[in-house]
């Protein structure tokens, strides 16, 4: 740091950097190196320490069953509530963008769950779900529905998780396009009103472009926290019935805490990390190009 | 997974915080620091305070310290990770189960090393042989049962006497189970299910409660050196198959029954009887708004239950003069009156014989029957399933169960396929 050209200055930024600096390398960066050359080794077990074993956690990987499931499930999870949840936040900013009376409550009412804890929650959609007199039931048994059990079954587990997900997540993507369209000008809407343009396509070609850097931000959180959100999970299914519903992150905290083979759970977090890397830079310097920035 | 760069700070905070006090005193009391989970509702981490701190008033020179360390899951996690930091709690309460993790890890110490006297000697005998089961493994002791439970039938006494049946009398056996289901099933007009006969719950930890259909008809999941399973035993088949055929005839939930909800399905009267642990009894007595019975497991072949809990460890990177300071206490805690106290607070199973033959715990058999279930039981109760690499080859039941009961697999399938997933992972401990 010390022989930088600039001598003064950049010592000073160095300096002023170094805090964070720091804490990123201590927490993020070297244990994101060590998880990779750990997942190079075996497990440490008892008084054994971890050999070299190249490639074999990655070949245990494609041949774990559990982890295929854990993979096709995370993908339809993704495929489901990103889509989801920004489409609804959009709709939700949109409709408390405009002035009406009980707009503050219904903002709030809007965001509440996002502030509430995930595991508390997750403890109350567990008796929406729950069959005979869960609140779900009791609406489904108004129209003579037959009695279901969403999370008993494999077929409903998985949609039952990513609906407790978009739910989750809406509101708090509402408030980033709620900002964003207050920013937006008002002689925009004025002159759109002028030429008589109808509120559909004042959206589509003026509000939905204008967006863009928006949606984009969200877009990367909802990829991001559709593999990280895993707490509910843990509370309703624990991944059952049968891995119906269980998600990589999930199942990476299985094999490292509670089977103890850390050496296979760092390849697994290897691969995780690789796959957000990849998708993250995609939209980082692919659909970037796409937005319009004011 | 960044564990080896956490166990690393975590020992570099240990040592940081660790160097500070040495300076202060030479003559400080042997410290202890006790890890303990909480698994059952009311004020326990209180009561353990109170214990810690009753017992420094008589022991000057120990000080515990327990530390609340969340679920038995929670737990483990970090008494694992701190005992590969080098500086593990001196003792905690983890699963009797994690026995063979505990072991295979190389993190504790088998307690026989610190009895010496004839008292000594007395104590570690005066535990129910049922809990010494599944903390005794190759000739050594390595846990002190504490916190122990068992798996018990709870009853609807009101849908009972509606039903016809004599609300004084559990089922005794399988058939008569699946006849008094029957009898309490009811249906509305429309044919939809308004109250189930029965229901065990299949969430989280299904092979527990498998476990107790297995032993009841005359089945054993695992061998004692915990390196070979059964799952594939046509005996075991066919216990899986009337838990099937339970649900498959519309008397137990169909799919998969969740733990948490149980008890609230039994106080709403949607289920008439269920399976659940002993630790549940406060519980119920305090929320159920009807009169209940609680009776032992129906037996097919046998009767039968796997006990289940947690026991005492005492970790192998502490100093002897805390180990013995740990001995010290836990001896000191499973006495019979503290034991009998324990049991009252929590609804667990006490320990030890001598702990049900105080005045205390006398006391509160004869004005509550049913907190004695549980002990008669114990004569026929087995260790609960435990292995090497235990959670993965539990999963692997686990998954074959819940295959199972959702109908995505036969039995005889199902448990083929867990056989083999257990086989493999059992091979290297052989």
């Amino acid at each position: 740091m010390l022989h930088q050209p600039s001598g003064n200055s950049a010592l000073h930024a160095y300096l002023l950097l170094l805090p964070a600096l720091v804490l990123l390398v201590a927490f993020t960066h070297y244990p994101a190196v060590a998880t990779l050359i750990d997942s190079f080794f075996s497990t440490p077990k008892g008084g054994r320490p971890g050999v070299w074993v190249g490639l074999e956690n990655y070949e245990v990987m494609s041949g774990d069953p559990v982890f295929w499931k854990a993979a096709t499930n995370n993908l339809w999870f993704a495929l489901a509530t990103i889509p989801a949840s920004i489409g609804l936040a959009l709709v939700m900013a949109l409709w408390v963008n405009e002035r009406m009376t009980g707009r503050g409550f219904l903002r709030m009412a809007y965001f509440t769950p996002t502030v509430l804890p995930m595991i508390a929650v997750a403890n109350i959609w567990l008796f929406f779900y729950t069959p005979g007199y869960g609140l779900l039931e009791q609406i489904t048994g108004l129209f003579g529905l037959p009695s279901h059990n969403w999370l008993g079954d494999q077929r409903t587990a998985l949609g039952a998780i990513t609906l407790v997900a978009v739910w989750k997540e809406a509101g708090f993507f509402m408030i980033f396009y709620l900002a964003a369209l207050q920013s937006l000008s008002p002689s925009l809407r004025e002159a759109a009103a002028i030429e008589g343009a109808s509120r559909w396509y004042f959206f589509r070609r003026v509000q939905w472009p204008l967006l863009m850097p928006t949606t984009l931000f969200v877009m990367i959180n909802a990829v991001i926290n559709a593999v990280r959100m895993v707490d509910h999970v843990v509370v309703l299914t624990r991944g059952g019935p049968d891995n119906a519903s269980t998600l990589l992150l999930y199942h990476l905290y299985e094999v490292g805490f509670k089977f103890w083979d850390t050496a296979y759970a760092a390849a697994i977090t290897v691969v995780l990390l690789a796959v957000l890397a990849s998708v993250a830079l995609f939209q980082f310097f692919v659909l970037d190009r796409k937005v319009h920035y004011q | 997974m960044q564990r080896k760069t956490f166990t690393r700070l975590i020992a570099a905070t240990a040592i940081a915080f660790g160097i500070a006090p040495l300076g202060a005193s030479a003559q400080a009391p042997t410290e202890i620091s006790f890890f303990y989970p909480v698994a059952v509702g009311g004020s326990i981490a209180k009561y353990i305070d109170d214990l810690a701190a009753d017992f420094t008033k008589e022991n000057p020179g120990i000080k515990v310290n327990p530390i609340y360390a969340g679920s038995y899951q929670d737990t483990i996690v970090k008494a694992l990770t701190a005992h590969k930091s080098g500086t593990p709690p001196v003792t905690s309460v983890l699963l009797s189960t994690d026995m063979f993790t505990l072991i295979d890890e190389d993190a504790i110490v088998p307690i026989d090393s610190f009895v010496k006297t004839a008292d000594d000697r007395a104590w570690l005998g005066s535990f129910y042989k049922a809990f010494m089961l599944n903390s005794q493994t190759g000739g050594k002791t390595w846990g002190v049962p504490f916190q122990r439970s068992t798996i018990v039938l709870y009853y609807n006494k009101d849908l009972f006497k509606a039903a016809g049946l004599d609300p004084n009398k559990g089922p005794a056996t399988w058939a008569e189970m699946a006849d008094f289901a029957k009898k309490l099933t009811t249906k509305d007009a429309s044919g939809k299910v308004t109250q189930y006969g029965v229901q065990i719950p299949s969430s989280g930890f299904p092979y527990w409660l498998f476990q107790a259909l297995a032993i009841e008809n005359d089945a054993v999941l695992a061998n004692d050196a915990g390196n070979a399973v059964k799952f594939d035993d046509p005996k075991v088949i066919e216990a899986l198959q009337y838990w099937v055929d339970l649900a498959k005839q519309g008397t137990h939930p169909a799919g998969i029954v969740e733990w948490g909800t149980t008890p609230k399905d039994f106080f709403e009267k949607k289920v008439a009887m269920m399976w659940t642990t002993t630790g549940n009894l406060t519980n119920v007595k305090n929320n159920a708004k009807f009169d209940f019975g609680v009776s032992m497991l129906p037996s097919a072949k046998r009767k039968g239950s796997p006990t289940g809990g947690g026991n005492f460890y005492i970790f192998k990177k502490s100093s002897p003069a805390q180990q013995e300071a740990a001995f010290k206490f836990i001896k000191w805690v499973t006495q019979p009156e503290r034991a009998a106290r324990w049991s009252m607070e929590t609804g667990y199973v006490a320990i030890s014989e001598a702990a049900y033959n105080t005045d205390t715990l006398r006391k509160y058999g004869r004005d509550f029957p049913a907190a004695l279930v549980a002990r008669d039981q114990l004569p026929f109760a087995v260790a609960e399933f435990s292995t090497h690499d235990n959670q993965r080859v539990t999963k692997a039941l686990n998954d074959g169960l819940q295959a199972a009961l959702t109908g995505t697999k036969t039995p005889a399938q199902a448990m083929q396929d867990a056989q083999k997933e257990a086989d493999r992972l059992l091979r290297s401990y052989k």
